[in-house]
């Protein structure tokens, strides 16, 4: 009730003591197709789906690699992801330039947050309306955060942003004790089952999803349709994980119904009851 | 506006005296570079002694740096601004990378180097560059730069403080007749791989004899379309 008079700009606080503007921006990265993370003990596989806006364009592209040891996974106004892209490419360049090091992968999360701070306190600028799964390896290892349009960030064994990202989360929520100790292709597939969840209905294929690996000695890489195309085909050869998946499916369905809680709204859904991502954002 | 720029006709021009500096921001590290293209294969080499005035800073230097798969850069002059001038175009092909989802050619790499030279056309990297690597279609290239980003592409060159010994040897074993004769020469030369590494290291060699500044060692990295090779031939230690 009261909101419609204090969230107009950034600046103004709501008498609850919340910003609405920078939660509708976190509304805007729910709104987006999904986005998924997941790490073992020396890899980390970032997926997305891939939603195009019409069937005569292409998808858009919601991985971006920032330097060898470090990549991205957005979803929201990809847009401003991209923005944000090159300022971590720069940024990671520039320290190498320096240092003649790669950037620790908490260091350039860190940025990026005050980064999107800096937005949440300008009457003239609006929050960044993407959220950003960030991969990377450090030398203490693999490392995967999340960086929220509010400025926050956590690190995270996995974790899944997006439209349908409930159902990935939950699936991610049962497996991820395991993860540590997968191999890559191990995780691919985690990944690949975790992004099924978030298609539901429809069939997963090279054309509707991306993958991407950062591992210890292997710089991060988007898998090229081909090779993504052999590890969806590789899926159905383990049948057990499938049914599984089917018997819970039923269940997950159900809960994305239930509209989602961000780290700020208490229960208020902002326009959320739709799905389907908007044209704006992917 | 104009009156700034014409020369005073009232006052008598008085000589201005410039002291003698006391210090210079640049040093002469010493050495020598060569290239030498071929059909399908390009050679780039460098001496390995690093040096300032009269003395050895050390006998093993490299003064070579490869920037993409497909191109290496020799540079003597001032090492310090070597390493930046190297280190600078690596942050640019990065970024070209990023942004094209692929590494630059090696004539974009040659044009990128001029522009960076010339951007510092008022206090220029003390380098003396010579480019080498495969063009697009696979034929070897060499591009020889001065200090301030003026090139060209030929198919052999050579910079440094041995420069002056070198390039005439080049010029005998190398040069085609003449530009005009037909049919139309290659800039690259009809030598094979394995020639022109032995015509390459016999320079040196040659070079190391008289040049105080070259000797030690060669380093030789040939570039062709299965990779990138290395060789290290000792020098003269004298």
């Amino acid at each position: 009730m009261f909101r419609n008079q204090y969230d107009t700009d950034v600046t103004t606080w709501s008498p609850a003591g919340r910003l609405h503007q920078v939660e509708y921006a976190m509304e805007a990265v729910k709104q987006g197709s999904a986005a998924i993370g997941l790490r073992s003990k020396t890899y980390v596989v970032l997926a997305t789906v891939n939603k195009a806006s019409s069937e005569l364009s292409a998808h858009q592209k919601k991985l971006f690699k920032i330097d060898n040891h470090i990549g991205i996974a957005m979803a929201g106004l990809t847009a401003d992801g991209r923005v944000l892209s090159r300022y971590m490419r720069s940024e990671c360049i520039n320290h190498h330039f320096v240092f003649e090091s790669p950037l620790p992968v908490g260091r350039l999360v860190v940025q990026v947050a005050d980064k999107a701070q800096v937005c949440t306190q300008r009457s003239w600028k609006r929050p960044y309306g993407v959220g950003l799964l960030v991969a990377g390896l450090d030398e203490a290892g693999p490392h995967l955060y999340y960086n929220c349009p509010s400025g926050n960030y956590a690190e995270y064994h996995a974790f899944a942003i997006g439209s349908r990202s409930q159902a990935a989360k939950t699936y991610l929520e049962r497996k991820f004790e395991t993860f540590m100790e997968c191999t890559k292709e191990e995780l691919i597939r985690h990944a690949l089952f975790a992004v099924k969840e978030s298609l539901q209905e429809e069939e997963l294929s090279s054309g509707n999803c991306g993958v991407a690996v950062v591992g210890i000695d292997e710089p991060f890489v988007v898998l090229d349709p081909k090779t993504l195309q052999a590890y969806i085909e590789a899926l159905d050869s383990g049948k057990d994980e499938m049914q599984t998946i089917e018997e819970t499916g039923a269940d997950d369905r159900q809960s994305s119904q239930v509209p989602q809680e961000g780290t700020g709204s208490r229960g208020i859904s902002v326009g959320a009851s739709e799905d389907t991502p908007t044209d704006m954002e992917t | 506006m104009s009156m700034m720029f014409a020369p005073r006709l009232t006052e008598a021009a008085a000589p201005t005296t410039h002291a003698a500096p006391t210090w210079s921001p640049y040093d002469n590290n010493g050495g020598t570079c060569v290239a030498i293209a071929g059909e399908d294969y390009c050679v780039i080499a460098a001496d390995t002694r690093m040096s300032t005035g009269f003395s050895i800073l050390t006998r093993n230097y490299s003064k070579i740096h490869q920037i993409t798969d497909k191109s290496v850069l020799a540079s003597s002059g001032f090492q310090a601004d070597i390493r930046a001038l190297q280190k600078n175009l690596d942050a640019r092909h990065q970024i070209y990378q990023h942004q094209h989802s692929k590494q630059m050619s090696c004539p974009a790499m040659a044009q990128l180097l001029s522009n960076t030279l010339y951007y510092k056309r008022f206090f220029p990297y003390y380098a003396f560059n010579v480019l080498g690597g495969l063009d697009s279609e696979g034929k070897g290239c060499v591009y020889t730069y001065d200090a301030v980003g003026s090139y060209e592409r030929s198919g052999y060159s050579s910079q440094g403080t041995g420069m002056q010994l070198i390039m005439p040897v080049l010029d005998n074993q190398l040069k085609s007749a003449s530009p005009l004769v037909l049919p139309l020469r290659q800039s690259t030369t009809p030598l094979s791989e394995v020639e022109a590494v032995d015509l390459v290291k016999d320079t040196f060699a040659s070079a190391a004899e008289r040049d105080i500044y070259t000797g030690d060692g060669v380093e030789i990295v040939i570039v062709n379309r299965d990779g990138i090779r290395h060789e290290l031939m000792d020098l003269k230690r004298d």
